[in-house]
C-alpha cells in the first residue's frame, strides 16, 4: 500500500476500518517525530520491514516541530549518562551521512558566554566536564577574544568559552531525509492513524489505528509529548509522566544574521539551558527558547510577555538588534518527565521499547537513539539482514548558504518572495514518497510564508497550488468576485 | 549568467511596477530616454491596485473614477504605449554598488547594470508575528492584502466571520472587501480611543453593520487548526471572547524594503526606507527611491535605535495613496532625467 493510499483524511469510517489489517512488518514505530524518523531509517536500514505510524496528517507534529536546530557536541550533558551516548553517536553519524542526503549543516561553532561575575566563576566546571565529555577543543576566550571573533556582542561580555564544533542544522529537512531514507529502503508511514491500543499475542502485537490495524513483531514507542500516554493505553502503565515545558522564540528578519555569525549559549543553570542567541541554517538570527512548565501537551502558543523580553534579553546581548524587525514567533514543547534523563524502558516480554522523555536534545541524539534501539532488539534476538547497498534520497536544499532553486533556471515562478520558494519546490513537496500532509508541512518543506511577510505576498498563488492537497486548506471557500 | 539579450544594458531600471514604477517609466520614455526598464517579480504588472477591486483610484491620473484593476491596467497600458519594456516574474535579489542588479528570472540568474535605478517596491502590513499577538497559530490569520489577493486574483475567502484589527484607511478597504466576497466580520477593534481613520469609518461599520469596538485590542489568538476565538480586552483590562474564523490585521504598514536593507545603501532602521537627498537620491547616487517604498519620520524621534521599536509602529500617518506614488514616481523621472543629462548636483547636503 503506498502512502497516497494511507493518507485517508477522514476518520469518519474509523468504526468500520478498524478491525481491518492495514500494514504488517517487523518492527511498528509509534510517531513520526525526529526520533520516530530515525529509528525507522536505522531499521529499514539494518532490513526489517518497518511501519511508521502518526497520528497527524504529518511528521513533525509534536516535539520536533519547533527547537533551536543545534546540533549539539554534548560539552555541556550529563556525564557518562545514555543521552550523552546517544548525543555523541547522533552527531558523528550526522556528520556521516549529512552530505549524501543533501542535508545542510552551518559551521557556526558556539561561544558560551559570561555576562556577570557569577556566570564566569561556572566556567571551570564547564571546561572539566567537557573534558569528561570528550570534547576536547573547548577554549576559554578573554574578554578581548570575544569581542574580536564577534564584535557586535554587547560590551559588557566578560568572557567565554569557544565550543568550536557546535553547529546549526535544518530541523525539519533533517527528520524528513531520515524517513524519506526509511521508505526508499522498503519503509512504511502511515498517517492520521493515531494508535489507541493494541494486544501482544506472545509472538506479534497487533495495533489499534485510526486506520485500521497494523500487525509488528516488535514496537517502538516515539510517541514524544503523549510516550506515557501511549504506554497506558497499549501497556496498561507508564513508568513516566510527561510534564510538558514550552519554548518560546523570537525570529528576527535575515539582515541581523550579519551581526553576529557564532551561536551565543548562555551559562546553563540548573533549570534550564537558558536563552540561546543563535543563526539559522535559513539565514534568520533567533532568540529562545524560554522554559515554561505547562499542562498542555499541544499548546504551543506564544505570550506578548514572554515574547518582548526576550526580544528585550537578545538586545542586551546584540544592541543592534533594537534596529532589526521581527520575522516571526514561534514555541516548541519538550517532552520533559519527572526525571532529568531520557526515558528508555524495555518491556523485553513483549516486544516494546519506550523512548521517552528526549527532552531537549533529541535533534542531535535522535540518530544515536536510533543505533541503540538496534543493539537493544540485536539483544532481544531480532535478526535482520542488513541492507548492503541503501538507497540515498536527495533532499532539496533550504540552506542560505547553499545554492537554492530559485538559482537554477526553469523554476516555474517563485511563489514566495521572501523565502525565495518556487512554484518548482511547492509542486515537489505535494509530490512523491513522503509529500506534505498539511500546509505546516508544506512550509517545513519549503519555507513558504515563513518570512518577513508572513505570507502577505504569497498565501493567494499558495491556496491556489495546494488547492484540494489537504484537510485543512488555506481558503475556506469559493467566492464570485 | 544567462539570458543577457532579455536584460541588455539600460538607460534607467526600476525596481517594481505598480503606480509608482511605472509612472516614472513613462515620464522617462516620454522625456527622451531610450532604454527604460520595469522589472517586477510578480506575473502581472501593476503592482498592489491590481487586487483592490474598489475604487477611488485614477481620478488625479486619468481624471476617471476607477476601480484598482481597472487602474492597474491602464497604468500598464499607458507604459506599454510609451515603449516601456516590462519583465516580469523577474526578482531583483541584490543592489550592488554603481546601478548593478542581480536579477533572477525562471530563464536563470542575470546580472545588469544600470546607469541609474529607481527602487519603488512599495509597502505591505505588518504580519501578526511582528505584531508579537499572544496565541495559536492557526489558519485564518492575515493581513487585508491578502484577502484582496485571494479574493480578487484567486476567488477564494480565507474567513466567513473574521474579526478585523486595525481603524486605518486599508482597514475601510478590508470591510469593503468582505462585504462583496460575502464575509461577515463580527468586530472591528481599535486599540485607541478613536478610529485611526476618523471618517469615513464610523460610517462604514454602520453601513456594512460591524461593530466597532474602541479601546478593544486582542489579547489572546484560540484555535490551533483554525481560528475560533479572540480573546480581547477593554481599557480596564476585563477580558472577553468573541467567537470567529478568522482574525485580519489591518494596516501597520512597513516598506517592503529588505532589499535596500540588506544593501550597500545608508537606511533608516526607523522608517524602514533607504535614506534619499531632496532628489529622492539613494547614498549610492546611482539609486533613487520613490512611491510608498519611501515613508517620512515624523516627530522628533531622530535617534536611529529607539530601544523598543518596532518597523511597522513607526508609521502613524495612513500610508500614500496610489495618486500620490504615481506623482513622486513622475517627479523622479523629473530628477533622473536631469541627473542624466548631468543637471543635478553630484552630492548634495
Ligand atoms: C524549545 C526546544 C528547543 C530544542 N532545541 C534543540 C536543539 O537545539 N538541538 C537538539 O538536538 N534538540 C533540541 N530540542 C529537542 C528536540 O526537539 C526533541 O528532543 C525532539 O523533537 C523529540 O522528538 P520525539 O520524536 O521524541 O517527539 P515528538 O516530536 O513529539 O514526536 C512524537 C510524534 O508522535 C506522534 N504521536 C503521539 N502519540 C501518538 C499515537 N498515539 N499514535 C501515533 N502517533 C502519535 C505525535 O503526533 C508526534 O508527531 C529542543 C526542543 C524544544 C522543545
Ligand atoms: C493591502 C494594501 C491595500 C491598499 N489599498 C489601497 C487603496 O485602496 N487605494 C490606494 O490608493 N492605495 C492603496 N494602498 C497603497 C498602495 O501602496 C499604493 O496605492 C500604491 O500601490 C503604491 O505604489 P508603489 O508603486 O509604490 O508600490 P506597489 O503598488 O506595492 O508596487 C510595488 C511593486 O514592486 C514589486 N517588487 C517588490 N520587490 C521587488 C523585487 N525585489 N524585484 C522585483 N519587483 C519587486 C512588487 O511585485 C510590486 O508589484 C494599499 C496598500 C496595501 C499594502
Amino acid at each position: 500500500m503506498t502512502i497516497e493510499q494511507q493518507r485517508g483524511r477522514n476518520t469518519r469510517d474509523d468504526k468500520r476500518t478498524s478491525g481491518l489489517l492495514i500494514a504488517s512488518g517487523d518492527v511498528a514505530i509509534i510517531g513520526g517525530g525526529v526520533v520516530g524518523c530515525a529509528v525507522a531509517r536505522r531499521m529499514a536500514l539494518e532490513g526489517a520491514s518497518v511501519i511508521l505510524i502518526e497520528k497527524a496528517a504529518d511528521i513533525l507534529d509534536g516535539a520536533s516541530k519547533g527547537n533551536s536546530a543545534i546540533l549539539h557536541t554534548g560539552f555541556d550533558a550529563p556525564v557518562g549518562t545514555l543521552e550523552w551516548q546517544c548525543v555523541q553517536k547522533g552527531y558523528e553519524e550526522f556528520h556521516a551521512i549529512h552530505k549524501s542526503l543533501n542535508l545542510p549543516l552551518l559551521k557556526s561553532g558556539a561561544l558560551v558566554a559570561a555576562w556577570t561575575e557569577e556566570e564566569e566563576s561556572r566556567f571551570n566546571g564547564i571546561l572539566n566536564k567537557g573534558k569528561d565529555n570528550g570534547v576536547k577543543d573547548l577554549r576559554l576566550l578573554s574578554r578581548a577574544e570575544v569581542i574580536s571573533l564577534e564584535p557586535n556582542l554587547g560590551q559588557t561580555v566578560r568572557a567565554a568559552i569557544s565550543v568550536p564544533r557546535e553547529y546549526v542544522i535544518d530541523p525539519w529537512s533533517t527528520p524528513l531525509a531520515y524517513l524519506q531514507q526509511a521508505l526508499k529502503n522498503g519503509g512504511k508511514a502511515l498517517f492520521n492513524a493515531e494508535v489507541t491500543g493494541g494486544e501482544f499475542d506472545g509472538s506479534d502485537w497487533l495495533l489499534n489505528t485510526a486506520q485500521g490495524q497494523v500487525r509488528a513483531r516488535y514496537v517502538i514507542n516515539c510517541a514524544g509529548l503523549y510516550g506515557d500516554i501511549l504506554d497506558r493505553d497499549v501497556l496498561g502503565g507508564s513508568e513516566f509522566t510527561i510534564k510538558p515545558r514550552k519554548g518560546q522564540f523570537v525570529v528576527f528578519d535575515k539582515a541581523a544574521a550579519k551581526l553576529v555569525k557564532s551561536i551565543i549559549l548562555p551559562v546553563p543553570t540548573e533549570r534550564t539551558k537558558g536563552i540561546v542567541l543563535f543563526p539559522t541554517i535559513f539565514g534568520n538570527f533567533v532568540v529562545g527558547p524560554t522554559a515554561e512548565d505547562q499542562e498542555g501537551r499541544d499548546d504551543a502558543s506564544v505570550d506578548k510577555e514572554n515574547l518582548q523580553v526576550l526580544r528585550m534579553q537578545a538586545i542586551e546581548k546584540i544592541p543592534d538588534l533594537a534596529t532589526i524587525p521581527v520575522t516571526a514567533t514561534y514555541a516548541g514543547i519538550r517532552p520533559a518527565t519527572e526525571e532529568k534523563g531520557y526515558r528508555i524502558i524495555e518491556d523485553k516480554t513483549r516486544n516494546w521499547i519506550t523512548l521517552g522523555g528526549i527532552r531537549s536534545t533529541g535533534l542531535t541524539s535522535a540518530l544515536g537513539l536510533a543505533q541503540h534501539v538496534h543493539h537493544l532488539l540485536a539483544k532481544q534476538g531480532a535478526h535482520f539482514e542488513t541492507i548492503t547497498e541503501p538507497a540515498v534520497p536527495c533532499i532539496p536544499n533550504l540552506a542560505e548558504h547553499l545554492p537554492r532553486d530559485w538559482q537554477k533556471p526553469g523554476y516555474g515562478e517563485i511563489v514566495c518572495h521572501c523565502e525565495m520558494v518556487t512554484e518548482r519546490e511547492i509542486n515537489a513537496a505535494l509530490e512523491g514518497q513522503a509529500p506534505a500532509g498539511s500546509l505546516s508541512g508544506l512550509k517545513r518543506r519549503t519555507r513558504a510564508t515563513m518570512g518577513r511577510c508572513q505570507g502577505f505576498y504569497c498565501s493567494a498563488r499558495l491556496a491556489e497550488l495546494t488547492k484540494g492537497k489537504f484537510a485543512e486548506p488555506l481558503d475556506v471557500g469559493e467566492v464570485n468576485d | 549568467m544567462t539570458d543577457t539579450l532579455k536584460y541588455a544594458s539600460c538607460d534607467v531600471v526600476i525596481i517594481g511596477a505598480g503606480p509608482t514604477g511605472l509612472s516614472a517609466a513613462t515620464a522617462l520614455k516620454r522625456a527622451g530616454i531610450e532604454h527604460v526598464m520595469v522589472l517586477d517579480r510578480e506575473p502581472e504588472a501593476g503592482g498592489i491596485p491590481r487586487q483592490c477591486g474598489h475604487p477611488p483610484f485614477g481620478i488625479r491620473e486619468y481624471k476617471r473614477l476607477m476601480t484598482g484593476p481597472s487602474y492597474a491596467k491602464m497604468l500598464v497600458d499607458t507604459a506599454l504605449k510609451a515603449d516601456v519594456n516590462i519583465e516580469l516574474k523577474s526578482t531583483v535579489t541584490e543592489l550592488k554598488p554603481e546601478g548593478v542588479l542581480t536579477v533572477a528570472s525562471p530563464e536563470g540568474l542575470t546580472e545588469l547594470t544600470a546607469k541609474r535605478v529607481l527602487f519603488a517596491t512599495g509597502v505591505r502590513e505588518t504580519p501578526r508575528s511582528a505584531r508579537m499577538v499572544s496565541g495559536d497559530r492557526g489558519l485564518g490569520i492575515c493581513n487585508t492584502g491578502t484577502l484582496q489577493s485571494m479574493f480578487h486574483l484567486k476567488k477564494m475567502i480565507p474567513f466567513r466571520r473574521p474579526v478585523v484589527v486595525g481603524t486605518e484607511i486599508v482597514s475601510f478597504s478590508a470591510l469593503s472587501n468582505c462585504k462583496k466576497a460575502g464575509i461577515c466580520p463580527v468586530a472591528m477593534l481599535e486599540e485607541d480611543t478613536r478610529p485611526t481613520l476618523r471618517w469615513p469609518l464610523h460610517y462604514a461599520t454602520h453601513l456594512f453593520g460591524v461593530p466597532l469596538l474602541l479601546n478593544t485590542c486582542v489579547v489572546n489568538i484560540l484555535g490551533n487548526e483554525r481560528v475560533e476565538a479572540v480573546q480581547v480586552a477593554d481599557e480596564n483590562g476585563s477580558l472577553r471572547e468573541i467567537a470567529c474564523d478568522g482574525v485580519l490585521f489591518t494596516g501597520k504598514f512597513t516598506p517592503e524594503s529588505s532589499l535596500a536593507r540588506m544593501s550597500h545603501l545608508t537606511f533608516d532602521p526607523v522608517t524602514g526606507s533607504p535614506v534619499v537627498d531632496q532628489f529622492g537620491r539613494c547614498s549610492d547616487l546611482s539609486y533613487y527611491a520613490a512611491g510608498n517604498v519611501m515613508q517620512p519620520r515624523f516627530g522628533s524621534d531622530t535617534s536611529a535605535a529607539v530601544p523598543l521599536y518596532y518597523t511597522a509602529d513607526n508609521l502613524p500617518q495612513p500610508v500614500k495613496v496610489a495618486g500620490q506614488c504615481w506623482q513622486e514616481g513622475k517627479l523622479a523621472a523629473g530628477h533622473i532625467v536631469k541627473d542624466l543629462s548631468g543637471a543635478l548636483p553630484a552630492a548634495s547636503a
